[in-house]
């Protein structure tokens, strides 16, 4: 009789006691609560975000100063691409300096929302053209913005890029 | 206690009538597109149906006309949160097949890699446990130590949750030098948060009440119904491919497979919260000894598996997940199938639901920790 | 000081000097109506505020801060939205009741809070069944909750709907046992005296130990009686996804999600009018200095100080549990509440017949 009393209130106990552990941690961190904030907030922190080298953004191809990038227009990207993201338009032309027909990059499509992001076509490029941008805001009002051309109007191959 | 029959002489039984209910496939509870059939007698669940396929992407055929490389990053799309040991699944499957012996420095960093990958794939469980359970505080907490796990992996494979860090014979780069001691400052972090979860969570009497003693899977079941990761180890059924076929560097580390009786919603609760110990100290032993070498063995332009049929079995955050491949010698597969763990972890469902409340319903399905792409594939 | 009685008894001479009885009997009522409904949306607005910043502060996060200063005008944002969107009603819905169903929440919660004294002289309605009428209308908003499960058609506001159902029942218990223990000390229904009897003392300092159990008691079962979490099962939004008011839409879900933060309000003014003294300044016995300090501050303040504490508790109880079960609450209520409530009441009263109160 008596110890049953007992454990009604011992078990009112614990359980005031183990809600006030749980009080106590969220307690701890409204009193902390400016100092911990985890999240961030975004548009007004873009001058200082700095997304980490090696981030995944899109596939970009590097020109130089003088309008010149490093892709032979080889394909290799395109095979390696699991989702058909890539599209390389080639062309064989006259070289006018040797004055020999080679094979030349026209245009470079990337259907950028057909990427994963997966890296592979990089892995593949046997002249490093292309590399991974960091840019990550690719929001637009019309799917036919995605599809972009990535090496810039009058850019050349680059000289000694076999 | 659940069933209410008024049995005294003249009055008759309380007669109730069955219903059925929709729960899903747009559902806040069902983690993604899951869609359950309920047969419902007042509160109490008479019968579960699972119905899937609402997110089936055909990931198995698109991997019979992928290159053997491409295939890997399908595998991070099907159970998210530990892409990474189903990558290495695959890598495993490939290496094996071809017989290539990766460097030693390859496997300590998957291994240290896949710790990772559980533990930030467990506090997103734990986090999403307690929302299931109406303490949506903990969700953020939750992700507040996940996201340190996210910035790791961001800063060496350059993605957060689709890495595709593995490539057949190696990893796709070397760790990048912040690699070890962000991961020591992480561990430093979670060491002294994970003990705030036990407070917030697990000693409160509203979860233990929600959970112990509800959604009861004996052993049998687990082993008939092929219940494998930590809900097959909370009803003692030893499942643990790291200790039962070691692959990667698990041979060289010590750490105890996490083994409870119980096999309650609290077991499985409590073996995710104790293997996260595990995977801490299996980090620990790892992070200071990683070996010099090379991140990758040189493998063909072109990967043509031998004929025949290969078989990879690795431990995700989730269970058992297997690959089975069988290869014509061509450059893609022939058929190839994926053992996933949530697939047989979710048909047990009709199995332990039945009998119970609705708002038990959401405890287990949580403490087994769906994920939906994973299922469906 | 700081006494409102002079300036409404003077609005009240100036209209009854105007017109005549009748006319400004109901010149005195409209415009009680009118400040009652701009206080019950304004209230609203700014919990709903409270509630998301502090919930945001317990989780780490910043909260609404875009909308104005520190987002402060962000729930008038969300209000506008709220305005702007459809009015859906379900096809198979009972129209009647599915349209009603809000208003009868709302006045609930508007009977009650026109009860509440804010500050001497504040207070619309002073009968001398006060708390008695509170714990009759309070109930009333069940009936609401019922009927927009029952009329929207849909099986998951049902579910929810008998679940409020039969959590409200169980729990006005447990809300009018606990207030009993007080209405001992008191001696009186009536709020207006029942803060005047605090004069000397909060009853939760006077009345020590039965009337802090009391406090706590009321406040578990209030919060389950005003439907928050942890006992937010009729909308428990993991299990059933939005309860009760799932088919509701625009305006009319806008009134339920009033409702129930100033139905945290009128619990927290309840509790804070009962246990600690309504407007009245913090007095200790006879400490003629002190008191006298303490009077400096308006009565007004005091009360929303004691209301913004009660609600405060709220939330931090709201956001730290998780939620329990059907049977879990009503065993709570049943096993664990009632029994107290009754032992605390016999406990208080035999302190008031043996004078060991202060």
């Amino acid at each position: 009789m008596f110890s049953a009393i007992f454990e009604y209130f011992k078990e009112i106990y614990q359980t005031i006691r183990g809600l006030m552990t749980g009080m106590g941690v969220t307690g701890k961190y409204f009193a902390h609560a400016r100092e911990e904030i985890i999240t961030q907030e975004y548009p007004d922190n873009r001058d200082t975000l700095q997304m980490f080298d090696r981030f995944r953004g899109e596939v970009i191809l590097l020109h130089n100063d003088l309008n010149e990038h490093r892709c032979t227009g080889c394909s290799a990207c395109e095979v390696a691409c699991p989702n058909g993201t890539i599209e390389i338009i080639w062309a064989r032309r006259e070289d006018p300096e040797t004055g020999k027909k080679k094979k030349q990059l026209e245009t470079f499509v990337y259907h950028l929302s057909m990427c994963t992001m997966c890296n592979l076509c990089i892995l593949s490029c046997p002249t490093d053209a292309i590399k991974m941008g960091k840019n990550f805001e690719h929001a637009v009002f019309d799917r036919s913005q995605l599809t972009k051309v990535l090496n810039r109007p009058g850019s050349k191959l680059e000289k000694g890029v076999e | 206690m659940s069933e209410l029959v008024l049995t005294e002489p003249g009055i008759e039984a309380l007669s109730t009538e069955e219903y059925f209910i929709n729960m899903g496939p747009q559902h806040p509870s069902t983690h993604g597109v899951l869609r359950l059939v309920l047969t419902i007698d007042g509160e109490i669940i008479r019968k579960v149906e699972p119905h899937i396929g609402y997110i089936h992407r055909s990931i198995e055929k698109m991997c019979e006309h992928d290159s053997y490389r491409q295939i890997i990053h399908l595998t991070d799309r099907m159970d998210y949160l530990s892409c990474h040991m189903n990558n290495e699944a695959v890598c495993l499957a490939i290496e094996s097949a071809l017989q290539i012996e990766v460097p030693e420095r390859v496997k300590v960093i998957r291994t240290i890699v896949s710790e990772l990958t559980r533990l930030s794939s467990h506090q997103l469980w734990w986090g999403v446990m307690g929302m299931d359970l109406g303490a949506i505080t903990s969700f953020l907490y939750g992700f507040r130590d996940r996201e340190m796990i996210n910035d790791i992996f961001e800063e060496t494979c350059g993605a957060r949750l689709t890495m595709n860090y593995n490539v057949p014979g190696g990893l796709m780069f070397d760790i990048h030098p912040n690699f070890q001691q962000r991961t020591k400052d992480f561990l430093a972090h979670f060491r002294t948060k994970l003990p705030e979860y036990d407070r917030l969570l697990s000693d409160n009497p509203i979860l233990r009440s929600r959970t112990e003693g509800v959604g009861l899977l004996s052993k049998e079941d687990a082993i008939a119904y092929g219940i494998t990761g930590p809900s097959g180890r909370a009803s003692g059924f030893a499942c643990d491919i790291r200790k039962r076929l070691p692959y990667s560097a698990y041979p060289q580390v010590e750490f105890k497979e996490i083994l409870l009786t119980e096999g309650d919603c609290f077991a499985r609760y409590k073996a995710r919260i104790l293997e996260m110990w595990e995977s801490i100290s299996i980090i620990e032993q790892l992070i200071d000894n990683i070996p010099e070498g090379e991140f990758q063995v040189p493998t063909k332009q072109v990967i043509k598996l031998p004929k025949g049929e290969f078989y990879q079995r690795v431990e995700t955050a989730r269970g058992d997940f297997g690959v089975y491949i069988i290869s014509d010698g061509n450059k893609s597969p022939y058929r190839l199938k994926f053992r996933s763990p949530g697939f047989s972890n979710l048909f047990v469902l009709d199995k332990v639901a039945r009998g119970c409340k609705i708002a038990d319903l959401v405890a287990i399905m949580s403490t087994f920790d769906y994920v939906m792409p994973d299922i469906d594939r | 000081m700081y006494d409102f009685t002079p300036l409404v008894d003077s609005i009240r001479n100036f209209l009854h000097a105007q017109f005549s009885p009748g006319v400004a009997m109901a010149l005195i009522w409209t415009i009680i109506i009118l400040i009652y409904l701009g206080c019950y949306a304004i209230l609203g607005l700014v919990l709903v505020y409270v509630e998301r910043r502090v919930c945001a502060f317990f989780q780490l996060r910043l909260g609404p801060n875009r909308v104005g200063w520190q987002g402060t005008a962000q729930t008038v944002a969300d209000a506008i939205k709220l305005l702007l969107k459809e009015p859906i009603t379900v096809n198979k819905a009972d129209k009647l009741l599915f349209n009603l169903a809000p208003f009868i929440i709302s006045l609930a919660s508007l009977m009650v809070l026109s009860l509440i004294p804010i500050a001497p002289g504040l207070q619309a309605f002073d009968i001398n069944i006060g708390l008695l009428f509170i714990i009759a209308v309070s109930s009333i908003g069940v009936v609401g909750i019922l009927l927009a499960g029952w009329s929207s058609n849909n099986k998951y506001a049902l579910i929810g709907a008998m679940r409020s159902g039969a959590q409200i029942v169980s729990y006005e218990l447990s809300v009018g046992l606990s207030l009993l223990t007080i209405v001992l000390l008191t001696g009186t229904l009536q709020l207006s005296e029942i803060i005047q009897s605090q004069a000397n003392g909060w009853w939760i300092f006077k009345g020590h130990i039965p009337a802090i159990a009391a406090f706590f008691l009321f406040i578990t079962a209030s919060i389950a009686e005003i439907n928050r979490g942890p006992f937010d099962l009729p909308e428990a939004e993991s299990e059933l996804t939005a309860g009760f008011h799932t088919e509701y839409s625009g305006l009319k879900f806008a009134f339920f999600f009033l409702a129930e933060f100033v139905n945290m309000f009128i619990v927290a003014a309840i509790a804070a009018t009962v246990f600690f003294g309504g407007w009245m300044p913090l007095h200790i016995g006879d400490w003629q200095a002190f008191n006298h300090i303490m009077d400096f501050i308006p009565p007004i303040i005091w009360f929303f100080v004691k209301v913004g504490g009660i609600i405060f508790f709220m939330m931090w109880i709201k956001w730290t549990f998780p939620r329990l079960r059907i049977d879990q609450l009503l065993r709570l209520e049943w096993k664990y509440l009632m029994p107290l409530n009754l032992m605390n009441l016999i406990l208080m009263a035999i302190l008031v017949y043996l004078g060991w109160h202060f």
